[in-house]
């Protein structure tokens, strides 16, 4: 791609392609650790797997990926087009209100949907009540299946498609669609020929990402009896007690991961452009007016009424009218979540741009590589990367014991395998794909024409990092840390397995209650999730609009 | 920007600084995995440590997840208790060589021999049973009799059941291989899989909500949480408790399925002493007694009171099957589960 555009000096570029290959290994190594698992044999429990369930495994997690494809694009790029070129009322509240679904845990989502649909819930009693029917006399959807949980998915996934979509169509130069029309393209046509395969690239990132999540998502497919790769990989793993097996099963979801990673690639390989400069333009709105107006309003309104104030009022209801809780304990557990929340994302962006830069400056095989392995962590279940990992942290832990043991007399403990250390490093296992994927984006749109134009014109290296790079690569950094913050406040398995002696969040808090079977009880907890999430992403948010517009 | 990122690198900091807190062997102070939810767990843990000035630190989590910890770290485990429900996971976790043998007069003179490990590496701390719940509108009694009875075509479209994921059932099933061996056991679940109204999902409470809603009309369900529904003050609980009986299930043969949460001392222990005097705290009286009370378990101490909700249930004989058995069996009893088509 680029070379040495704006640091001279080759010494610098080892420097930072070293560090990117040795970060990338050492996330890479709980992914390798689970793939050297495929040489361990288990040959008994795969034929009972081939001949009973496997199918079923494969079968419905291509379902899940295709309907959540489907689901997520519908819901994402339509309001991110009529949120960045047209304005109707509501407009402003929307372009930031769209994301809030992003702070709602998908197996929260879940719950709250089946108390409200279930054929003992609210909905479908009133329906009884009122007609006098009984069960199986009328048609209702059942929320518990393969529909159900492609829905539930789809609603809490879309903000990925829209946020960088959103960017994508924010990004285009308007003069471009203004020509497009002046040469007679009628709208439509401007935005099905000229500004979606123009967005393509983001759109697509946004997809894999969210498929990514589906494929790691284990709440909401196991809530609702949805047999899956992921569901599958828990039953071998616990129910067969075949921890070799699970780790084979895992190392085939990574195959799926390796398709999808391919996909993004050859969907970017096509068009490799760079933005305009003009793009701090203030774009031109058209302006919506009648049924037009109407319709972009339920368009933009159907995914937030969905996705985030329905949900959200349920769970309201609950943790006002029925919930026990102490409100005392909330104030630890908010803080601990936060705090770990902030610190992934802090530690995620940083690592992302120490790769990120690596890459654009020397584009070596071996960085390629190594950034690819470590970002398959992202569609791995949280518990086969926490195991991934405590693996060779306990066996660091075991040979620093050893040595402190014998040359001084003492014993450490577990330092890495016990300590928060381990569930940081699990986090950036599993994120480090959301923070890389935002930031190469956001710097692969900057022409390395700019940077040599900067340091033609007497600018030293790092006087263009901070007068070019630092502005343009806002977004994409505010971006990567808000997403990174928001998916370490919902993460779950990993944070259940690995986090040290007497410390809670509010994602497990919410899980204990609810894996009691006491959903009401669990509504404050997972409220107070939305909650911590919703202030960073109305921030976040409106910060990236203001450096758009 | 710097302000922000001011803010971010203070806390950054403040997560870091508690890095360098590794958990060391001390005297006063015992550590604990437990599989048991905090709720179901911390405040008893604080009234040991009020009692004894023992410091309790407590890891919660999924029990599966928690064995593979122990495992993997081995004898640099921090862990001193493990604490877990079902039997069948105690069982896994001795098989796994992450608990040690322990001589307590106490513990062997509360608990029964059937509901601790042969080997003293585990003892139950309470007791659940799995039994039949049913729809008193539509189910006489009398029709109902065993866990087999179940497969009889005559309950076709009338039963609603939970995931074959779930350990209860896993358990169960286990129990059942026990009784009555593989070829029969795998009869029986092909067609008591037959008999579904719906696809499994959802927990318990989801199934015993089917039941009284009217989509199925028998359920099998863990004591427990009809105990809860029955404590709880909200109407709608309050009608389900009126409208679903509870049956106990093969009375006339080996007893109704019952499984324990227990606890073993870790063979990493540093502070074993600490460990078993915890464990004993537990099986006390007064902890019994919580359990009943707070949690609608069954006392695994004989002449503990049972709570009055419990009471109400009746007695009832229960399956003195050895419950390490359940472990031994666990993997046989999913398989035959995959095999019946039982998702």
């Amino acid at each position: 791609m680029t070379t040495q555009t704006f640091s001279s000096t080759a010494r610098n570029i080892n420097w930072l392609s070293g560090s990117a290959v040795l970060i990338a290994s050492i996330l890479a190594l709980p992914v390798l650790v689970i793939c050297a698992f495929l040489f361990a044999g288990s040959v008994d429990v795969w034929s009972h797997l081939f001949s009973t369930v496997l199918g079923d495994y494969v079968g419905n997690s291509l379902a899940l990926l295709i309907g959540v494809s489907v689901g997520v694009l519908l819901l994402g790029v339509p309001p991110a087009w009529l949120t960045s070129v047209c304005d109707f009322p509501g407009r402003k509240i929307f372009t930031w209100a769209l994301l809030l679904p992003l702070a709602v845990p998908a197996y929260i989502i879940a719950y709250t949907y089946t108390g409200l649909l279930d054929f003992a819930g609210p909905v479908q009693s009133l329906i009884r009540n009122i007609t006098g029917l009984g069960y199986g006399e009328y048609y209702f959807f059942e929320i518990r299946s393969l529909g159900g949980a492609t829905v539930m998915l789809s609603l809490v996934l879309y903000p990925y498609v829209y946020l960088l979509s959103r960017a994508a169509f924010l990004e285009q130069s308007s003069s471009a669609l203004e020509v497009s029309r002046t040469l007679g393209y009628s709208r439509q046509k401007a935005f099905f020929k000229l500004a979606l395969p123009l967005a393509r690239p983001a759109i697509i990132a946004g997809l894999t990402l969210a498929l990514m999540e589906t494929l790691a998502d284990y709440g909401t497919v196991q809530y609702f009896g949805v047999a899956t790769f992921t569901t599958g990989i828990f039953r071998t793993f616990y129910g067969l007690g075949d921890s070799a097996a699970a780790a084979q099963l895992a190392a085939m979801l990574l195959g799926f991961v390796v398709l999808l990673i391919l996909l993004e690639k050859y969907s970017r390989r096509q068009i490799k452009y760079h933005a305009n400069n003009e793009q701090r333009k203030q774009p031109k709105l058209v302006q919506l007016s009648g049924m037009q107006a109407t319709s972009a309003f339920f368009v933009c309104l159907l995914p937030v009424l969905f996705g985030f104030l329905l949900p959200g009022g349920v769970l309201l209801n609950w943790a006002i009218t029925q919930a026990e809780f102490n409100p005392q304990d909330f104030i630890e557990l908010a803080w601990n979540s936060f705090t770990l929340a902030s610190a992934a994302a802090v530690l995620a962006v940083c690592l992302a741009l120490i790769l990120a830069y690596a890459r654009r400056m020397n584009d070596h095989k071996r960085v390629r590589t190594s950034v690819m392995v470590a970002g398959m962590g992202y569609a791995l279940p949280g518990t086969i990367i926490a195991i991934g990992i405590l693996i060779p942290m306990a066996w660091l832990d075991h040979q620093l014991i050893n040595l402190s043991s014998e040359w001084f007399g003492f014993n450490p403990g577990l330092i890495f395998s016990g300590t928060l250390f381990a569930l940081l490093f699990a986090y950036m296992v599993r994120f480090l794909a959301v923070s890389l994927g935002s930031i190469q984006t956001g710097l692969d749109k900057i022409k390395p024409s700019v940077d040599s134009a900067g340091r033609s014109l007497g600018c030293t290296p790092t006087q263009v990092l901070k007068r070019i790079h630092v502005p343009l690569m806002r977004s994409s950094v505010l971006t990567a840390l808000l997403i990174v913050f928001v998916d370490v406040l919902k993460e779950l398995p990993a944070t259940l397995i690995l986090r040290p002696f007497n410390f809670n969040t509010l994602a497990v808090r919410a899980f204990e209650l609810a894996s009691d079977e006491r959903l009401i009880d669990a509504a404050p907890a997972s409220l107070m999730i939305v909650a911590v999430g919703l202030l960073p992403v109305i921030l976040l948010s409106r910060s990236i609009a203001r450096g758009k517009e | 920007m710097a302000n922000r990122f001011g803010i971010f690198a203070l806390t950054a900091g403040t997560l870091f600084s508690s890095f360098a807190l590794p958990v060391l062997a001390d005297s006063d102070l015992v550590n604990v995995y437990s599989a048991r939810k905090e709720a179901l767990i911390k405040p008893l843990l604080d009234k040991f440590e009020a009692e004894t000035n023992i410091v309790v630190n407590l890891v919660t989590g999924n029990a599966d997840a928690l064995l593979k910890r122990l495992q993997i770290e081995g004898s640099a485990s921090p862990a001193d208790v493990f604490i877990t429900v079902d039997a069948g996971r105690l069982q896994r976790a001795k098989d796994a060589k992450v608990l040690q043998s322990i001589t307590s007069e106490t513990l062997d003179a509360a608990i029964p021999a059937h509901l601790r490990d042969t080997d003293r590496q585990w003892y139950g701390l309470s007791q659940r049973a799995r039994t039949i719940f049913y729809a008193k509108d539509k189910v006489d009694p009398a029709q109902l009799s065993t866990y087999e009875d179940l497969a009889d075509p005559k309950w076709k479209g009338k039963i609603c059941s939970r995931s074959s994921n779930n350990v209860y059932n896993q358990s169960l099933v286990a129990a059942m291989l026990e009784a009555n061996g593989t070829e029969q056991t795998e009869n029986w679940a092909k067609g008591f899989v037959k008999n579904f109204a719906k696809p499994p999902a959802g927990g318990d409470t989801d199934q015993l909500r089917a039941v009284n809603a009217g989509v199925c009309d028998l359920t099998l369900a863990n004591t427990y949480y009809f105990g809860r529904l029955a404590n709880s003050s909200k109407d709608a609980d309050k009608q389900l408790v009126n409208n679903v009986g509870v049956f106990w299930a093969n009375q006339d043969d080996r007893g109704t399925h019952v499984n324990v949460s227990g606890a073993g001392v870790t063979k990493a222990s540093k502070n074993k002493e600490n460990a078993i005097k915890l464990i004993e705290f537990l099986t006390s009286a007064e902890s019994q007694k919580w359990y009943a009370e707070v949690n609608s378990e069954y006392p695994v101490v004989a002449g503990s009171d049972v709570s009055s909700v419990l009471r109400e249930f009746g007695d009832f004989k229960a399956d003195t099957v050895e419950l390490s058995k359940l472990g031994e069996n666990n993997r046989a009893a999913v398989e035959l589960m995959d095999r019946a088509g039982w998702k």
